[in-house]
């Protein structure tokens, strides 16, 4: 087993942080994993993106030409990364801010409308869980409780009392995704 | 078995210099390695280990009090980036007159000047072809993974210690900031001060208690004087020619087309040897590991059985140089690279390849 993600959005969206849940949550699965992110001036308000990679076997590159899946978070990102994504590969995008939806119809596409949940419950700071949740439902990496025993890891104690949060956030994820014809 | 943790690059340098012992680290931050301090600061060393960790008034401060460390025996590192390397430059140079231990990461970015921040390579003749003033060499690690970074920095100071040279790790964007999984190493304690006075007769330890007096300097009056230090430099840099070098060969037992990279470049490369491969075209990977010395007897035995060698970098061409010295133009041998900060992908690695020696 071997998944080429690229996850991207805006800086302040938690696509770094979701990248890095999942290498995490790849690792406790004794996984081998790389987290490579797109740095600097673009985490300040411009684009954002980390490539993550979660394999059996080694790893060669972190960087990489064509990916297998991609989480796609604003419009920007679609533009840049919808023909890099191999054919039969996977497309999750959250629909907040796309105007134009993804055009390829070699490739599986996904939506999660989960900027308007969040917004809705007032979760804004779990929104990445919502999406990482969406990921999961659509290309499994990574298994919930490995995601959950992740978070007891690496999260210090005085914010363990988020983690039922995140958990219900993950849940919601894998219901609001829907297939797009 | 130690446990296996997921981290940058650059914080492993900084968690793996507290677990082996290092006395100091002396530092100003810069993009792309300012982790390196990030992680001292938030680990505190001076409460546990004893560990001095200081950010200076200035990358030119950091590297002399580097000087004054180790001129004491200790283990002391700096860090920085590409144009914070230069400025370090005076003090490297000195402290290889001097015949001082030390380590400096540089873990590059764009240049000239102040470049970017993103990754490059371009420093490779600075670290290898001495950088500073002087007739020097020193040793120059170039890790291609999480695991190398912390690996390194026990062997740059082994290193460092075992020739009395300083030890460069010339790391780049990429390795200093990507996550991976890594086994740090096992903890040990700082050398005590009578370790040290055993270990380093010729450091300056303190009162002389019957011994003479040792003097660290890399000045002298007389040329004949400095000519036999001249001499005594080189023959060490003979000695490590001989015996350090080190590097990585992947696929290159049948290898037709030879693909030489060092650093994040070997990693990017590797899967362009694997796209290569499934193609039916027989290419082979050599990674120096170091870069002074050169591994140019590897290179010219896989050279022997291959029609071209591509040198893959982030710069303009400079290794290439070496490579080129090493095979004595007994083939084609090209380069590919990006500069500024821009980083290919393993496809373009490929396209180079078929356009450039297929």
């Amino acid at each position: 087993m071997k998944r080429e993600i690229i996850i991207a959005g805006f800086g302040g969206q938690g696509v770094l942080s979701m990248g890095k849940m999942v290498a995490y949550s790849g690792m406790v699965e004794g996984k081998e994993v790389s987290w490579m992110p797109s740095y600097g001036p673009e985490q300040r308000g411009g684009t954002a993106n980390v490539t993550v990679i979660v394999s059996d076997e080694r790893i060669s590159s972190p960087v990489l030409s064509r990916f297998d899946t991609a989480v796609i978070l604003n419009q920007p990102s679609l533009e840049k990364f919808e023909s890099r994504i191999v054919p039969g590969g996977i497309l999750l995008y959250d629909s907040y801010g796309i105007i134009e939806p993804p055009t390829r119809r070699d490739i599986s596409v996904f939506r999660i409308d989960a900027m308007d949940a969040a917004n809705e419950r007032n979760w804004g700071k779990a929104y990445n869980m919502i999406v990482l949740g969406g990921l999961l439902r659509v290309c499994p990496v990574v298994t919930i409780p490995g995601v959950m025993e992740a978070l007891r890891k690496k999260l210090p104690q005085r914010h363990h009392n988020l983690i039922p949060m995140n958990e219900q956030a993950l849940r919601l994820g894998m219901d609001l995704v829907v297939p797009v014809e | 078995m130690a446990d296996t943790v997921l981290l940058k690059g650059n914080e492993a340098i900084a968690h793996a210099a507290i677990r082996i012992g290092v006395d100091g680290y002396f530092g100003y931050p810069i993009t792309p390695q300012s982790e390196i301090l990030e992680t001292f600061c938030e680990q505190k060393p001076w409460e546990t280990t004893g560990m001095v960790v200081l950010q200076a008034e200035s990358e030119l401060a950091a590297i002399n009090m580097v000087y004054g460390g180790a001129a004491s025996g200790k283990m002391v590192m700096t860090s920085s980036s590409s144009p914070g390397v230069s400025l370090k430059q005076e003090g490297i140079s000195y402290m290889a007159a001097a015949e001082l231990p030390c380590l400096v990461v540089n873990v590059q970015r764009g240049g000239p000047g102040l470049g970017t921040i993103q990754p490059s390579q371009s420093d490779y003749f600075q670290a290898t072809k001495g950088g500073g003033h002087g007739d020097y060499h020193i040793i120059v690690l170039a890790p291609a993974s999480v695991q190398e970074m912390a690996d390194f920095v026990g062997l740059a100071f082994k290193l460092a210690f075992q020739y009395r040279t300083p030890s460069l790790i010339l790391a780049d964007g990429i390795v200093g900031q990507m996550m991976e999984k890594v086994v740090l190493p096992e903890p040990r304690p700082r050398r005590t001060a009578e370790e040290i006075i055993a270990s380093c007769p010729w450091a300056t330890t303190g009162r002389t208690n019957g011994r003479k007096p040792n003097i660290i300097t890399s000045l002298e009056m007389d040329p004949h004087v400095m000519e036999n230090r001249n001499l005594r430099l080189q023959e060490k840099y003979a000695t490590i020619r001989e015996k350090e070098v080190r590097y990585e060969e992947i696929c290159c037992d049948d290898a037709e087309y030879l693909i030489v990279a060092f650093g994040s470049q070997a990693r990017i490369a590797e899967k362009s040897v694997e796209t290569l491969r499934q193609g039916g075209i027989k290419a082979g990977l050599l990674r120096p590991i170091t870069l002074w010395p050169f591994p140019s007897e590897a290179i010219a035995r896989r050279a022997r059985q291959a029609k071209g060698i591509l040198c893959v970098e982030l710069n303009s061409g400079q290794m290439i140089e070496d490579v080129r010295l090493a095979v004595r133009d007994t083939l084609p041998v090209r380069h590919f690279g990006r500069m500024g900060g821009v980083v290919p992908d393993p496809d373009e690695v490929v396209e180079a390849l078929k356009k450039e020696i297929l």
